[in-house]
């Protein structure tokens, strides 16, 4: 079933707490993953298959890099859920 | 097609058995790592990066790169003489020597016949075999069956690479990992298993995830760079953790044990990350020592699993006679994972 934006954005930012230690707080939509939050390509493809498991969506590789910021992640995964 | 004769066999022979089903162990180990320690300060500026950005991507602090001397078929007669040594096991009673290596530098021969014939097995069956980084697995599974079918009776398996022949050292996703060295493993009868089923398997689908920049042919027809072998980063590392680390509970479950009966954990050293991410995902027990050779070494692709076992034996960690679980992964992309007992 469909998510909310701010639904995905709560349970992207505990994924991103798991891996990283940072503050849920800290995961905005507006935030770069690599320039804001210090996430590297390794740690970003754990958030990527983590965030397919909890959300039920396929993210492919191809996808990965085109997912610059937060926004651009809790847009994929709502579009993915249709 | 219409057919007017029928062939019919004679019938008058039968094909014998050439051996029993007996088990087969790994009897002893033999590395070598090359002399030269290359720290992360001699590669930083061909990749614009820094020591602390290699440690906390890869783990790595140290790798070893082979000099002009240390050839492929150097270092692999080092390692198989340190393992025939180890095992007890005289060169004339090896009748297979298998090398498993990407960077032998001739489209043909073998390097195998020649480490062979170097360490004094003439008339041993010598070939070598391409699975890259899951090289050493793939020649443990050979030869236990090999010595469970009576095809041979002492098997020498040799991991060997001198990656850094085919490493671009300006290639932010590989030169900082690649290194050097050869693992050996003597395989031979022994009374009870002491190698289990081997998972194996293969993803052509990713075929290009690992791979030599261009083909032998590209190269002389377009005077193309030298060919590296180039790597998908991330792609190989989604691949590694959450497609291996199943493979590797399929081989402790055929192996009819479960993880806490494991003594070791040696996977492919490729990244620390790749390591303990793998480790996390098949949550074994604490007690279960983890190989991390990595930190040292490099990636050692085929060598890599014999160098990280040894490690741990001189370390004291890896006890004879101690159950291990070891999984090679790498291009194709191939992987085979099997649970051996400690010689």
């Amino acid at each position: 079933m469909a998510q909310s934006t701010q639904e995905i954005l709560a349970g992207l930012a505990e994924i991103v707490n798991e891996e990283t230690g940072l503050d849920p707080a800290s995961v905005e939509l507006d935030k770069s993953f690599t320039d804001d939050l210090d996430i590297d390509s390794l740690s970003m493809m754990t958030i990527v298959v983590n965030a397919e498991d909890k959300f039920g969506v396929s993210i492919p590789d191809d996808e990965v890099k085109n997912l610059k910021t937060v926004r651009d992640a809790v847009d994929f995964i709502a579009s993915a859920q249709g | 097609m219409t057919t007017t004769a029928t062939a019919r066999p004679k019938g008058t022979g039968r094909i014998s058995s050439n051996g029993s089903l007996r088990q087969a162990r790994i009897l002893g180990l033999g590395g070598y790592r090359p002399e030269r320690l290359v720290p992360n300060s001699e590669i930083v500026d061909l990749i614009d990066s820094s020591d602390e950005w290699i440690r906390e991507r890869s783990g790595i602090v140290t790798r070893r790169w082979a000099g002009a001397e240390e050839t492929v078929e150097m270092m692999a007669r080092a390692a198989g003489a340190q393992a025939l040594a180890n095992s007890g096991i005289d060169i004339g009673r090896i009748d297979t020597v298998i090398v498993a290596t990407v960077s032998h530098p001739y489209q043909t021969p073998a390097v195998a016949p020649l480490v062979a014939h170097q360490l004094g097995a003439d008339r041993a069956a010598a070939f070598d075999i391409s699975a890259a980084c899951a090289g050493y697995c793939h020649g443990i599974s050979l030869a236990h069956d090999m010595v469970r079918g009576g095809t041979s009776e002492f098997v020498l398996v040799i991991g060997v690479e001198k990656l850094t022949d085919f490493t671009d050292k300006t290639d932010r996703s590989t030169a900082f990992l690649f290194a050097d060295g050869a693992g050996a493993a003597v395989v031979g009868p022994s009374e009870e298993a002491g190698i289990g089923p081997t998972v194996w398997g293969s993803d052509g689908a990713q075929w290009d995830a690992i791979v030599q920049r261009d083909s032998w042919l590209d190269v002389r027809d377009k005077d193309l760079d030298w060919p590296a072998i180039t790597m998908m980063g991330q792609t190989v590392f989604r691949w590694a953790v959450w497609g291996m680390a199943p493979i590797a509970q399929q081989a402790i479950d055929k192996a009819g044990i479960t993880a806490a009966d494991l003594d070791v954990f040696i996977p492919h050293q490729a990244n620390l990350r790749i390591i303990d991410a793998m480790t996390k995902q098949l949550k074994l027990p604490d007690d279960v020592v983890v190989a991390r050779d990595i930190t040292d070494s490099g990636n050692t692709s085929a060598a890599s699993i014999p160098l990280a076992t040894l490690r741990l034996i001189e370390d004291g960690l890896a006890p004879s006679g101690g159950l291990a679980l070891q999984i090679g992964f790498g291009a194709g992309l191939v992987y085979a994972a099997q649970v051996i007992q400690l010689p």
